[in-house]
Order: structure tokens, then C-alpha cells, then sequence
């Protein structure tokens, strides 16, 4: 049996079994920590930082991060609180968001944090950059206009042999999300979906397969994204 | 020395335009124009997107009247996934009905009530400062409340079927996300006094009878108005009733003649063209039978009346009979009965509402038809301000290779240029001194047609008017901008 451990967030006692990492200890204990590249049960990546907090006096990413005993977390100092803010800023900047027409809107995560950390007007300068809409897979579409590289899908869509289905092309600052041909050409229609599901934004989409959540029946249209966990 | 006017911007419609009128020495109109001075480029950029993303991002061309966009779109779209107008599930069609039905009530409503009843309540020639809503509402509060109250019983059926009241997502290509629930159901057949589908029926009736008490009193303005002889186009149920959600297109002359006998609008390009003139961003559309010169044509309401047979609702087809039997049967040209009509049409929709909310097939749950995939689609509905078509072409990726659009405003182009022109030659022509109302009873013209000429041009703003005053050398003497 795993060994309980105790540790505090913002001052309020916690527990958890030794190893945790801090998001899901602090989940476990409805304390909501912002998450976009996390899912749970895939191994963490820590890659778009918006989970950072500051772990005994030094900013950390809490999904990479094991909790220890009497480990003392800040989560919801203004001054974290504005660096995530400045992170989906970042990225509504850095990529072309267009929410109004996005069939993701109101299930996308990236669009609910920006309601939650109330951002109005980015304070960065938008980039609109040039990229990309492939449609030559038979089953889905990538948007690379909304692909904010948080790579959840190359680490969660496998074949039965283990394979990724997705995978990095290009370096630098024109990396995106490529779709092995190979491996993907036996997709099933519920990979597909998976895939869609698994993108914290709009950049996978199922062909043909759009708007069906009607407007107050869509994820975060009742309740800010994150009230799931605090209201446990 | 000739002169030039510029109304600069046109006032109470939805968009951004001006009027210039050019005078001779003796202030005769020689030239009157409706310039359109916005581009936006929808059409272009819905190139390469997803076709199902059309109705959503192209109904955004306007907030006053995106359901008729989202679902000319859908509409297109619905032959493109193989299910076409006929293949709809009833609980598909029904809902979309519905929303159609409370948006040309909405939109109708907020035209008569908050942007041309002060122009009938206070007069042509009223100031400007009395010339708008606020005085409506401060000098007829009961009329401006039944106004507020009627949009917005619109905008909640919106809501109820498309999801939200501006820009919904209701309707996607094959038929609708949702159902009506018994609880949204009884909200408009039961709700609170005044918010009920019988006020909205009783609040119709009773603004029939204002305009017509109006019509009346001042039978020779109304009459003589910007009145002249067009063709008229609009689609028709296929018995020839009124319908603004699907039909055939039928258009007729000024005499009544049919020029366009219920022809399919997949076909549309073989019937209708589209001349581009350099002094505007609107395009001029023609029936191609009739040719350029002759083949304009006017849609929306006035339009409607004239080429339908008959309105299929007891109190609508009662205000109808009456409606064509002012002009003996015959079409009728007159401008201003513009308003009668859209009175009449808030009147049907209502009925038709009624009629909908009564229907059990709004709550069942085969929302969505399923059909064998095409490249190409037209959908056309009849908006609040007339025919409205969208085509689409749509490649084997399902990315949108081609978007047409006209919508209504760019098919009563010539129409409002004549209104101008007429108003101008009647008010304006011969008089020594060009005063505020006469620029008014320009914009009133205009105004009769609703245009909405942020959709016309796929632009968005307010629309001002301005008038310019040039001499015979072309130089401007002076401006005037409301």
C-alpha cells in the first residue's frame, strides 16, 4: 500500500500517496491546477508550463512534479496566476484562434482558460502566422492554425503495437503535427474520434462530424473550466 | 454652376453607404446614386475551410440577420451531403422553420418599430433629434415597448433552436443539433404576459392596423413615394403559396406577367447575372431572359406579396387579400408599401410559429438525415429583406473551393438606386435650397428596402450618410454628414 504523505497548497493541508505527481494530488484533494499538454494517465511532458507553480520557493510544473512530504505549494498567487494568463495569452498570439467559427468552441480548452484567467485582449502583439490546413487524411483534418504542440496526441494515439499515430515534422519554430501514413492507414473511426477528443483545441477535427454539441450542452458552457474538480 | 450632393453616411439600416446626387445650374437632378463603400471578402476567404464550417462563419457577414445565412448555407450544404431540401427529417426541417420564422419576425419587427416608425410617428421633415427611437420611446412608449418586446420574443425562438440569439449553431448539414424541449416549448405558447405567441399574434394585427390608419391619413405620400414599375422575384411554394423558408423561383413584371416560371434555384446561374459597376462595391443583378437593361428586379417583402398566390395562414392571407386588393390584384410598385408587407409577413410568422410550437415532431429525436456526398450545393431562402442564395463548391478533401453569394440587398441594388433617384427627382429637383429633411426623405426610400448593406457587400460598420455639394467644375462646395 502506497504511503500517505502530507503537504500544503496555498497553506491548506493536503494528502497523497508518496509519488503522485502534484496536479493529481492536488486534484485528489479539489484543488484545481490548470492543465493543457496533462493527460492523465499518459506519462507527463511538462511542455506547455500553464501547470507551473512555486514548490517550496521555485516555480515547477506540477504534472511533472512528485509531491513529497511537507512540500509547501503555491498555486493561486497572483503572481503564478499572471504568468499562466501570459502563457494563453502566448498562445492565442502565437497562433490564428479564430473562436467564433471553430467547431471546438465550448469544448476547447485552450478558449476555457482564457474565460477562467478572463483575458480581453491579449498584451502580446498577434503574429498571424501562415500555416497550414491538411486535409488529405481520409478521416481527419488538421488545423495547424489552432495546434498549440502540446503533443497529447502523438503520446495517447497508438496502434495495437504500441506505434504513434501522430509524430513532430520540421524543427525549430515550424514544428507541427504530422500524421504517420503509415501507421494511420488502418484508423479506426473511434481512433479518430479519440484523436479529436484527445486535442485540447480545434487543430484535429473528424471529417463531416461538426456542431453536434449544441450551444449549452457543450463542456464548458454551464461551468469555468477546472469547477469539476473544485466542486467534487 | 452644377452641384453635387453626398449624403454621407445613409442613417437607420444596417451598414455603411452614401448617396450622391449631381445637380444642374438650376438644381435639377442629372445624376442619383446608392454607393456602397464597403468590402469584406467572405466569399474568398471561406475558400479552404471545411464545408461544414459555412454555416457558422459565414453567417457572421451580419448580426441582425445570421440565420438566414446560416441557413442558406446549411441549406447549400444539405445537397452537398446528399440529403438535398426534400431529405430532411421532419424534426430537422420544423426546427429550422422555426428559426427562420422567429428571425424574419425579429428582424421585421426591429425595422419597423426602432428604425422607420419615427419617420411615419414624426414626419419626414421632424429634426433629427426627434427623428429616432428614444423619441418613440418617450413620446409612444406602449408602441416601442410592443417593438422591444416582439424582437425579443424573435430573438428567444433564435435561441431556442439555434443555441444562442446572435450567431447560433443550430442547423449543420443534414439537419439540426437539437430538439425543442416541452420546457422551451411552453415558455413561448404559455409564457408570462406579454411574452406569448397569442400577444405576438394580437401585437401583429394591431401594427397592420397602424401602418394601414398611417396609409390613410397620408394616402398620397405613401402612394406616390418612390413608386415605379419593376419586375418582382422571390421563391414561392411550389402551389404558389408564400413561403420563406424553400420553394421554386418565380419572378413576374410589374404587370404580373411571369418572366421566371418556379424554376429550380440549383439553377440559379442560368437565370440570374450580376453586373459590376466601378462606383460601387455591390454588384447589380439581372435576370438574364429580360437582359441588364430591364432585367432588375425587386425582392423582399413587397416582392413576395406580389409573386405569391396566396399566404398559408388564416389572418396573414385575411391582411393579404386586402393588401392586393388596393391594387386591383395587380402588383404593387408603391415603395413605402413595403412596410404594409412586412407587416403582413411579421403577422404569417407568427402564425406559422404558432403553428410550429404545436407540432410534436419539434420534440422527437431523428434530427439529422444522412445522404451520398456531392461537390456542389445552392441553398436560397428568403430572408426578412429578400431572396438570399449561397452556392458552394466543395472538393474531395471537403475543403470549400468556391463561394457565390447574393444576398438580398444586392438584389434590390438598381431598386434602392431608383428609389434615390426618384425621391430625388421629386424632392429635391428645382429647389433653391437643399434642407435636412429632403436628405431624409432620400434615406426614407432607402430605408423601405431594410437594406442591409454590411451583408451586401460582406461588410461590416454602421452605416452613416453623407452629402456632398460639388459645383459644375467638380469642385465640392460643401458637406453634410449625419
Amino acid at each position: 500500500m502506497a504511503q500517505t504523505i502530507k503537504f500544503t497548497i496555498d497553506g491548506v493541508e493536503c494528502t497523497a500517496k508518496k509519488g503522485q505527481y502534484i496536479v493529481d494530488a492536488a486534484t485528489e484533494n479539489h484543488i484545481y491546477i490548470p492543465t493543457l499538454c496533462n493527460i492523465p494517465g499518459v506519462k507527463p511532458r511538462g511542455s506547455c508550463r500553464i501547470c507551473s507553480v512555486r514548490v517550496n520557493g521555485r516555480m515547477m510544473t506540477a504534472c511533472t512534479t512528485p509531491v513529497s512530504e511537507g512540500m509547501e505549494i503555491e498555486n493561486k498567487d497572483p503572481d503564478i496566476e499572471d504568468i499562466r494568463k501570459a502563457i494563453i495569452e502566448l498562445m492565442f498570439t502565437e497562433g490564428n484562434h479564430f473562436c467564433p467559427s471553430c467547431e471546438k468552441s465550448g469544448n476547447c480548452e485552450l478558449q476555457a482558460l482564457a474565460y477562467r484567467y478572463q483575458m480581453l485582449a491579449p498584451r502580446f502583439k498577434f503574429m498571424f502566422p501562415k500555416r497550414r490546413l491538411e486535409a488529405t487524411h481520409p478521416k481527419l483534418i488538421k488545423d495547424h492554425n489552432r495546434c498549440i504542440l502540446c503533443k497529447r496526441c502523438i503520446r495517447a494515439i497508438k496502434d495495437e503495437e504500441g506505434h504513434s499515430l501522430f509524430a513532430f515534422a520540421r524543427r525549430g519554430h515550424n514544428v507541427e503535427i504530422i500524421i504517420d501514413t503509415k501507421y494511420s492507414k488502418n484508423m479506426t473511426d473511434e481512433q479518430a474520434r479519440e484523436a479529436a477528443d484527445i486535442c485540447p483545441v480545434g487543430a484535429i477535427l473528424v471529417k463531416e462530424r461538426a456542431y453536434t454539441d449544441p450551444i449549452g450542452k457543450r463542456k464548458y458552457d454551464k461551468q469555468p473550466i477546472g469547477s469539476d474538480i473544485e466542486n467534487l | 454652376m452644377s452641384r453635387k450632393l453626398t449624403i454621407d453616411p445613409v442613417t437607420r439600416v444596417e451598414g455603411h453607404g452614401k448617396v450622391t446626387i449631381h445637380l444642374d445650374d438650376r438644381n435639377n437632378v442629372i445624376q442619383s446614386r446608392l454607393h456602397i463603400v464597403e468590402f469584406r471578402g467572405f466569399e474568398k476567404f471561406i475558400q479552404g475551410r471545411p464545408y461544414w464550417e459555412a454555416p457558422v462563419l459565414v453567417q457572421r457577414l451580419c448580426g441582425i440577420c445570421p440565420v438566414s445565412h446560416h441557413l442558406a448555407a446549411v441549406k447549400a450544404l444539405d445537397v452537398i451531403v446528399g440529403v438535398g431540401p426534400d431529405g430532411l427529417t421532419p424534426t430537422g426541417e420544423k426546427m429550422r422553420r422555426l428559426m427562420h420564422y422567429g428571425q424574419i419576425f425579429q428582424s421585421h419587427s426591429l425595422h419597423f418599430f426602432h428604425l422607420a416608425s419615427p419617420d411615419l410617428l414624426f414626419g419626414i421633415d421632424a429634426p433629427p433629434a426627434k427623428r429616432n427611437i428614444i423619441e418613440v420611446a418617450r413620446e409612444f412608449k406602449e408602441l416601442a415597448v410592443q417593438g422591444v418586446m416582439m424582437r425579443k420574443f424573435g430573438q428567444e425562438i433564435i435561441r431556442a433552436t439555434a443555441g444562442k440569439k446572435v450567431h447560433g449553431t443550430g442547423a449543420i448539414p443534414g439537419g439540426i443539433n437539437k430538439n425543442l424541449s416541452i420546457e422551451e416549448r411552453d415558455y413561448f405558447l404559455k409564457g408570462e404576459d406579454p411574452l406569448n405567441i397569442d400577444k405576438m399574434i394580437e401585437w401583429s394585427v394591431a401594427a397592420i392596423e397602424l401602418f394601414k390608419d398611417y396609409h390613410r391619413k397620408h394616402r398620397d405620400m405613401v402612394d406616390n413615394f418612390a413608386a415605379f414599375p419593376s419586375n418582382h422575384l422571390s421563391l414561392v411554394r411550389k402551389d404558389g403559396a408564400l413561403d420563406l423558408y424553400h420553394g421554386v423561383l418565380r419572378a413576374i413584371d410589374h404587370k404580373g406577367n411571369k418572366i421566371l416560371h418556379d424554376v429550380d434555384y440549383q439553377n440559379y446561374l442560368d437565370y440570374i447575372g450580376e453586373e459590376v459597376k466601378n462606383w460601387s462595391y455591390m454588384k447589380f443583378p439581372f435576370l438574364k431572359n429580360i437582359g441588364r437593361e430591364e432585367g432588375w428586379y425587386r425582392v423582399g417583402p413587397l416582392a413576395r406579396l406580389n409573386t405569391c398566390d396566396f399566404i398559408p395562414s388564416p389572418l396573414a392571407q385575411k391582411a393579404f387579400e386586402e393588401f392586393r386588393a388596393y391594387t386591383n390584384g395587380k402588383p404593387n410598385n408603391m415603395s413605402l408599401h413595403m412596410h404594409w408587407a412586412r407587416l403582413i409577413e411579421v403577422l404569417h410568422a407568427a402564425e406559422v410559429m404558432k403553428e410550429l410550437l404545436n407540432d410534436p415532431d419539434l420534440q422527437r429525436d431523428d434530427l439529422i438525415a444522412e445522404g451520398e456526398r456531392c461537390e456542389e450545393g445552392v441553398g436560397v431562402i428568403e430572408a426578412p429583406r429578400g431572396t438570399l442564395f449561397h452556392h458552394y463548391k466543395v472538393n474531395k478533401e471537403d475543403l470549400i473551393t468556391m463561394c457565390n453569394l447574393i444576398v438580398s440587398t444586392t438584389n434590390n441594388n438598381e431598386p434602392m438606386n431608383k428609389a434615390v433617384r426618384e425621391v430625388a427627382d421629386q424632392m429635391i429637383s428645382g429647389q433653391k435650397a437643399i434642407k435636412e429633411g429632403m436628405l431624409n426623405a432620400v434615406e426614407v426610400a432607402i430605408r423601405a428596402y431594410d437594406p442591409c448593406l454590411s451583408c451586401a457587400t460582406h461588410a461590416m460598420g454602421q452605416m452613416p450618410l453623407e452629402v456632398s455639394l460639388y459645383d459644375a467644375e467638380g469642385e465640392l462646395l460643401d458637406i453634410k454628414t449625419k
